[in-house]
Parts: structure tokens; sequence; C-alpha cells
């Protein structure tokens, strides 16, 4: 089968007042699946949202896209027209950004922002428009759908600007959803919901998501397969399943192991300190060459300092970049 | 011990007059009343649209409430006046869910992180700068980012500004709405450490609004469950998450997610 | 809801009774009175000078004038003119009609031009097309008023295209309707343009600024990446969250017409509030200023106040702020 989006090699990076250029994402690629579900996990600062962002062309005034290739159905987005590109942005692929409270305008009622959506993809009728953004609504807020689709933006709660959010990315049941962070300012009930009605378009209409959150969690009931990006570069990329029970990476295994344990807290060991990633990612303290997460890595060796590692095939799909797994 | 906060019955009621012309009020806060003593974690979890940030914005004195009082160290200050007030609200700092709008975006991380100890104008420009370059590095922010423009973080980062902005006028109470939730767990667990230390140094007193039950476990002392503008149950956070006696808590507690790893098997959705 | 406007008037009202107070303080302060020339006029005794003044009270101190005035505009009679020897109201208001017909017909043309140019020039930010209108405006800018209204003049003078003066043509009693309304439009064209020449540049760079401002926000990113069409994004996102400082600029920009218009009148002549007032200051025909420069203010209060109004309009952000008090 052919995959819906595959990205090639794709290289983004930021010119900035003090630096030239610095570079974000550095040779990320990788495939999905009509239908298929990819979790993306990774540091803050990893390049997540710079990677949902270049694939609709979104980048900020600053960034650019060196070199690379993102085809969608077997086009390259990087080339299209922009008109051709307006007619795929939330139609065919659709973003949730990342922060309700700054992606939806100010002065309007959250209703006809999704209507103008709607709207801006289709040419029916006012009748059908309100019909369906009164759907959407329905869909995704349980009670008083009216309320809050009369609401400014300011009259709601965050977790009701971020289904207002999703309501705009699923109007036009695209093909693709890239969510970054979708259920972040949730609880967890609704967050259960809100993951039904993703599932829903799954099946009935083949939808495809790139699932961004820093929630490994979450991932495990819906994901099919996820990535993990450290520093702007994909360091595991395996089937859900087993990524999420034995991670391979050190990163990922350091960053699972930082989790609380829930229920299974004991008055000892509440309000004790955590297990930390030492050190940071931040540029300066990024290594030259070798590999990016060897200044922080419990397992290194001295060959991650010199080169950088391997994509490692570990089974069928599960990838994984370090030295530790090499023959 | 005498609490430094305590809640009584209040209750915030939104008029809503901008549809149909059918005036129509919006009960967000229903009679919420609950203490917290010094140096203690309350974390206050619910449903989303339940009305915890708007106790949150009620209690940092940025939104008066319809009906009730709150005593901040023994202060009413529903009853209190705006000039008080604004003597009072460096002491209760409230680090919003998203923060980042607030953030004017062409300022650097520096001068935004800085800003409230230049206002309050106690401290010389050194040790004003050493202080806040201290909290931006424990937040995970070094120091050669300081000179950034806030429009070039990611959203964590920003996230993180904000929690260091708050934190440099050493409040007595900090309200984090949501505060770690644009954030991974490796960087989570560091700020989680962080205000642990705070706490046990400068009897730092905390209300944790949050989704994340399993870290409102690890942090709190006690946890309320909100629903519908109201407290449903509030008690010891290894009790209500162990033995939950509100339906409201059983759902959300039931809805969890959990790695494969745990014991208890994933929920399904 | 209501609470907000009412404020807003309230603020207007105090405007409205500041001014009358120093315009009245001014006026009497002012050196010499009407009746002064008619004092070197032999023919006129000293006793009934004295009991003209009596009669209109100037004799008396200022408070009581102040207080009597008052009481007179209460009962619809806003003074007593001594040049035409009639009251002030009727005079005004015929003069009022033609300078509110000159400020609101460019009032409304400038921000006809203003808004799309405005918008057009922050699209293309630092490019070209904007550079071109960045440049022209500043050049609009530094141009006195006065001396653009004198060179519009010459140019109708040299070129004959429009009357240089007046407001009717001599015939325009015998003309039908539609060609009176032609006339006065081609008496209003002259004077119009130089009024809106000489806001045009404040308001596109206001405008322009405005959007140039929003115009790299999150939320019109979000929307751009909802695929919303250029023309929607710049027209219906960009501009409405533009909409803030622009409102409260449209009430400033009434004002700055106004008193443009009153100076442009003079130079055109243009049977307006202009000319009437200056007449009336160099004869010491005070009621006649008073009243003048009250309607002037009450006229820029109820521009502010509609920048307001819209302001609440506009912003649901304050509508609902004032609702939940
Ligand atoms: N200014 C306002 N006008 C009218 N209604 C409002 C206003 N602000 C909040 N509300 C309503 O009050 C309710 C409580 O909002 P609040 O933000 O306190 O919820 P929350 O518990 O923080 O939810 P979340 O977890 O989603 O952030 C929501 O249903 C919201 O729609
Ligand atoms: N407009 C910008 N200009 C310059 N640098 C930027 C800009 N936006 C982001 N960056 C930097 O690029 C890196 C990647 O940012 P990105 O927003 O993609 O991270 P992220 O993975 O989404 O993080 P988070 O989980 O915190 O949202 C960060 O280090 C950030 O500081
Ligand atoms: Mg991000
Ligand atoms: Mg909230």
């Amino acid at each position: 089968m052919a995959s819906v989006l595959e990205i090639q090699n794709l290289q983004v990076s930021y010119f900035s007042r003090e630096v030239r250029s610095r570079p974000v994402l550095s040779g990320v690629s990788f495939d999905l699946m009509p239908g298929e579900i990819l979790g993306v996990l990774g540091e803050s600062g990893s390049g997540k949202s710079t990677l949902a962002a270049s694939v609709l062309r979104l980048l900020p005034p600053n960034g650019q896209v060196g070199g690379g290739a993102v085809l969608f159905e077997g086009k390259n987005l990087l080339q299209v027209s922009s008109e051709e590109l307006r007619q795929i942005r939330g139609n065919r692929i659709a973003l949730i950004f990342q922060e309700p409270s700054l992606a939806l305008h100010p002065t309007i009622r959250v209703g006809e922002q999704v209507r103008r959506v709607l709207a801006a993809h289709q040419s029916s009728g006012k009748n059908d428009l309100d019909h369906r953004t009164r759907e959407v609504f329905n869909r995704l807020f349980a009670q008083e759908a009216d309320r809050i689709l009369r609401s400014y933006p300011h009259q709601l709660s965050g977790g009701q600007r971020q289904r207002v959010l999703i309501a705009q990315a699923i109007a036009c049941n695209p093909a693709l959803v890239i969510a970054d962070e979708p259920t972040a300012a949730l609880d967890p009930v609704t967050q259960m919901e809100i993951l039904r009605v993703f599932r829903d378009l799954r099946e009935h209409l083949g939808l495809a998501m790139i699932f961004i959150t820093h929630n490994p969690a979450l991932l495990a009931g819906i994901a099919d397969r996820i990535l993990i990006l450290y520093a702007g570069q994909v360091v595991e990329w395996g089937p859900a399943e087993t990524a999420l029970r034995s991670p391979k990476h050190p990163y990922t295994k350091a960053l699972f192991e930082s989790i609380p344990a829930g229920t299974g807290e004991t008055e000892k060991s509440r309000k004790t300190s955590l297990p930390v990633i030492p050190g940071n990612s931040s540029p300066s303290s990024l290594p030259r060459k070798g590999c990016s997460f060897e200044p922080r890595c419990p397992v290194r060796m001295d060959v991650c300092r010199e080169f950088e590692p391997p994509l490692v095939k570990l089974g069928q799909s599960h990838i994984v970049s370090c030295f530790k797994y090499k023959e | 011990m005498e609490p430094i906060l305590k809640v009584e019955n209040l209750t915030k009621r939104y008029a809503k007059r901008n549809s149909a012309r059918t005036p129509q009020e919006f009960l967000a806060l229903d009679s919420v009343s609950f203490a917290v003593s010094a140096g203690a974690t309350l974390a206050i979890v619910g449903e989303s649209g339940s009305g915890k940030s708007t106790l949150a914005s009620c209690i940092a004195c940025l939104e008066p409430p319809t009906a009730g009082n709150f005593w901040f160290e023994g202060r009413n200050l529903a009853q209190s006046a705006e000039s008080e007030l604004r003597k009072i609200r460096p002491q209760i700092q409230l680090i919003f869910p998203d923060s980042a709008s607030a953030l004017s975006p062409r300022w650097s991380i520096l001068d935004i992180a800085v800003e409230p100890l230049v206002l309050q104008g106690k401290l010389g420009r050194k040790e004003r700068n050493a202080r806040t370059f201290f909290l931006l590095e424990r937040v995970g922010l070094a120091a050669d980012m300081a000179e950034r423009p806030a429009a070039e973080l990611s959203g964590g980062q920003r996230q993180r500004l904000a929690i260091a902005r708050a934190l440099t006028l050493d409040p007595k109470i900090l309200i984090l709405d949501e505060a770690l939730s644009a954030l991974d767990c490796s960087v989570q667990a560091q700020i989680a450490n962080v205000l642990l230390e705070l706490q046990a140094s400068r009897g730092m007193t905390f209300l944790f609004i949050t989704h994340d039950l399993t870290m409102a476990a690890h942090l709190a002392d006690e946890i309320a469950v909100m629903s519908r503008g109201r407290i449903v149950e509030q008690g010891p956070s290894t009790k209500i998450v162990r033995n939950p006696d509100h339906d409201a808590t059983r759902q959300l507690l039931a809805a969890v997610p959990r790695l494969p790893r745990s014991p208890w098997p994933a929920a399904q959705p | 809801m209501m609470r907000y406007l009412l404020r807003r008037l309230a603020h207007a009202f105090f405007l409205i009774i500041g001014v009358s107070v120093l315009t009245f303080l001014f006026t009497t302060l002012a050196p010499g009175n009407y009746f002064d020339e008619m004092r070197l006029n032999p023919q006129i005794a000293p006793e009934t000078l004295a009991a003209l003044r009596a009669q209109y009270q100037l004799d008396q101190p200022l408070a009581i004038r102040y207080a009597s005035w008052v009481n007179s505009v209460l009962h619809g009679e806003i003074g007593f003119s001594f040049a035409y020897n009639s009251p002030v109201a009727p005079l005004l208001l015929v003069r009022a009609k033609n300078t509110l017909l000159l400020t609101l017909t460019a009032t409304v043309v400038a921000w006809a031009i203003a808004l799309p140019l405005g918008v057009w020039s922050a699209e293309r930010l630092g490019r070209l097309p904007d550079r071109v209108i960045s440049w022209s405006t500043a050049v609009l800018l530094v141009i006195p008023d006065l001396a653009l209204a004198l060179g519009l003049l010459v140019l109708a003078l040299r070129t004959g295209w429009f009357p240089a003066g007046g407001m009717a043509s001599v015939d325009f009693k015998s003309l039908s309707s539609l060609n009176r309304i032609r006339d006065l439009a081609r008496h209003m064209t002259l004077p119009v343009v130089a009024l809106v020449l000489s806001t045009l540049p404040i308001l596109v760079r206001h405008v322009r600024a405005a959007v140039a401002d929003v115009l790299h926000a999150p939320f019109l990113l979000a929307a751009e990446g909802h695929g919303i069409p250029p023309r929607t994004l710049l027209y219906r996102y960009a501009l409405p969250a533009a909409a803030n400082p622009l409102v409260s600029l449209f009430g400033f920009s009434i004002g700055a017409l106004l008193s443009g218009s009153l100076l442009i009148e003079v130079v055109m002549s243009w049977p307006g509030l202009g000319p009437f007032l200056l007449e009336a200051i160099l004869a010491r025909d005070i009621y006649v200023v008073i009243g003048g420069v009250l309607f002037s203010t009450i006229f820029l209060a109820a521009g502010n106040f509609l920048a307001d109004v819209l302001l609440y309009w506009v912003d649901p952000r304050i509508r609902t702020e004032s609702a939940s008090r």
C-alpha cells in the first residue's frame, strides 16, 4: 500500500539575531500509511512542532527548510503552488496547534471560526455549513455544545478551547491530521472521549495521524508506531507495542524512568525527587560531532564521541540510532 | 496549624449577554470551600470546564468572585481594596496553562524573567540578573538562550520561562494551573524536583491544578476533585488515588492512561 | 452592560462642561469686548453703552455670567450675537450643517481609502509598493495643511476644473435637484480633497502598523494553516484583530478633520463654521465664539463616543468583561 505521507531527509533551520542559522531538524525521515497513527515523543525543544509546521509550510518567517521532501499522496508539498497548498491545508491535511489560546482569533466566536474553515473548502449553502458546524461541536462536546459554539475564546476553559482546535481540524474530514499535543489540556475522561473520536474517524474514513505528545502512556491505547525525536533527529522508530514496553534507545529509556508511580505511589515515595536526565540539550551543550545524546547518556562509549551513530534495525520495523545495538 | 489560605463559599457567576436577547448566567464556581496550610501542596483535579482555572484566577486576585470570602494569612482578600491587593499580588503567583500568550513575543527571555524583580525595585541589577539566571538554569533554560526573543522558543520552553518568572519573586503561594502539561516527562520531573526543593527550603505553598493524576499523587499532600463548579471530594492524596469515594474521582482514575510496562492494563478508548 | 456606555457618556458630558468653562474664561480674559469699538463713535452716548453692557451682563462677574448662560442654554438658547443682532443658535445651525457635510464626507472618503491602502501596504511590508506608500505618506505628512489647500486652490484657478470657492453656483436656485447635487459635489471636491490629503497619511500609517502587527500573530498562522483564502485572512481575520487601535484613531480622526475643516473653509471660502468663527473672534462677538466652540466640542465628543460604541462592538472582551461585573 502506498503511504499517505512520506518525509525524506527533512532539514529545517531557524535564523535569528545572534546566530546566522541554527539547525532544528537534521535529516528526519519517516512514512505514514493511510489510517496509521504515529505517536511522536521527544524532549521539549527537540523540534516536534517545527516538524508539524514544516509539513504544511507554516514555519515562522525566520524558519527555513534547507532540504528534503514532504510527499503527500505522492506530491511534494515543498514545491506545490500556494493555491494548491491552500486547498490541501485544512481540507486534506489539518493541523492542531500546540497552544489553544494562541491559535484562536480573539474576537470571533469559536463556532464561526470552525464554520469558516468549512466555508474555505466547500461551496455549500449557509444552512448546510451551520448544520455541519453544529455536528462537529456535538461530536466533541458531550454537553453545552450550543453555549460553547457561541462563546468567544476568552470565555472558554483551556480544555474547551483545545477541543475547538480539534473541531477546526476534523471539520473537513481530512486524510491526515497532525496533532500537536491535542489532549494536553484535557482531563483523562474527556481525553478518552477525544481519542475515541479519532479512532472512529480512522475506522470510518481512514484518517491517518501524527500524534505529538508528552505522555507516552497515552500512546499505548492509540498509536500504531512511535517516533522519538532528540535534538532534531530521529533516535528511535518502531511499533508502539514494543517501543513502549521495552524502549531501546538510552534517551527513551531515561525518559520513561522519569514518570512517577501513580497509583503505586506510597507515603514513602511521595514527594521524593524523581529521576531526571542530567544536563540539557541547549545549542551550546550539544556536541559538535558524534551522537547528540552522548554527553547525557548513561551508557556512552568512546565511539559515541567520535562518530554519528548508525540506524540499527532491531526487528521488522524497529529502528534505533545507537552504537549499543550494532553487532 | 493556621492555614495560609482559607476559602469559604467562593462563587463565581459569569453573566452572558452576547448571543440572543435572553440573558444567561453561567455558574463557574459554586460555593467552593477549602483550606491549605503553609508549606503544603493541594492538588486540584477535575473534568474540563469544572472551574479550576476560574478558582485560580479568583485566588490570585485577578478576578473578583461574585460571592464568598477567602483569607490569605488571615486577611480577607475578597473584601480588600485594590490598593491592598496590589501589595498582596506578588506573594500569590499564578502560572497559566499557556502563559505564553501573556508574554511579549519580542522581549528577550532574560528581560521577561527579570521584569517582576525590576518592577519590585528592591534588588540591584547584578543581584537581579544573578538570581534570574539561577532560576532559568534550574528550569532548564541554559544561559546561552537568555538573549533570545520569547517568540523563538518552543511551547515547552516558553512554559518553563513562565515558571521561572513566577518564581523570581519568591511567592508564598504558587498556583500552577496545568503548568507542567506542556513538558516532556524528564523536564516535568526536573521541575517537580525544583518545586519540592523550594517547598522544603522556603516553605512555599502550592496549589497544583492538573489533569495528570499521577503527578498529583506524587507532589500533593491532599487532592481536591472538582466537578461542575464544586469540590466533590477532598482528602490525602494516597487515599484519593486508592480509595476514591465519589464517582467523578473514580471515572477520572479509570481513564488515566498507563504504560504497558506497569501492572495495569492500558485504558482502552 | 450599559454601564460601560454610560461611563463613556458621562465622560463626554464632563468634557463638554469643561470646554464651555474654558472658552468662557478665555473669551473674557481676552482684552476688549464688542462694545469697545462703539465707544469711539461720538454718536453713541456712554450711558447707552453702559445700558447695553448691562443688558448683556458684560458688567457682571464671570461666575454669574456663566450661570445665566448655562441657564439660557438649558432653555434652548445659546446666546445672542451682537454683530447679527439675533440669537446665535439659528445662525450657527446653518453653518454647522455645512461644516458637518464637509467633515463627514472627508471622514468617509479618508477611511475608505486608508483601510485598503494600509492593509495592502502591510501585506507587502518592506517591499517596493510598501516603501513607495511610506515615502509618499511621509512627504504628505510634512506639507502643512495650509500649503496643501493653497496649492489645490491655485490648481483649481489655473485649470478651471473645479470652482475655487463657495458652496454653490450663482444659479443654484434654478437648477433641478439632480443638478443641484452635482453642483454641490463639484464645489465640495476641492475642500474634501484637501482635508483627505491632510489626514490620509496618518490614517494609512496607523492602519499599516496595526495590521502589520497582527500579521504574524499565531492565530493568523493557524488560520492560514486551515486553508483560509488570503483575502479573507487579511480582511476578516487581520483587520478585525487590528481594529482596537483603529477605532480609537477613528474618534481622533473626526476631531482632526473638524479642526482641519475650520481652516480649509476659511481658505476656500466654504460657508461653514470656520469663517463664521473667525469673523466673530475678530469682532469679539463672544456668544458666537462660545457657541461655535461648544458645537465643535459636542461634535468631537459625539465622535469619540461613537468610537467607544464601536470599540464595544468590535471587541467582545470589553463587552463581556463589563457584563460580568
Ligand atoms: N469569561 C467567561 N465568561 C463566561 N463563561 C466563562 C468565562 N470564563 C470561563 N467560563 C466558563 O466557566 C467554566 C469554567 O472554566 P474554567 O476555565 O475555570 O475551567 P477549568 O476547570 O479550568 O477547565 P480546563 O480543565 O478545561 O482548563 C467553563 O465552562 C467556561 O466556559
Ligand atoms: N521562531 C523560532 N526562531 C528560532 N528558533 C526557534 C523558533 N521556534 C522554535 N525555535 C527553536 O527550535 C527548537 C525546536 O522548537 P519546537 O517548537 O519545534 O520544539 P518542540 O519539540 O515542539 O518543543 P515543545 O515540546 O517544548 O513544544 C527549540 O529549541 C526552539 O528554541
Ligand atoms: Mg512544540
Ligand atoms: Mg483551566
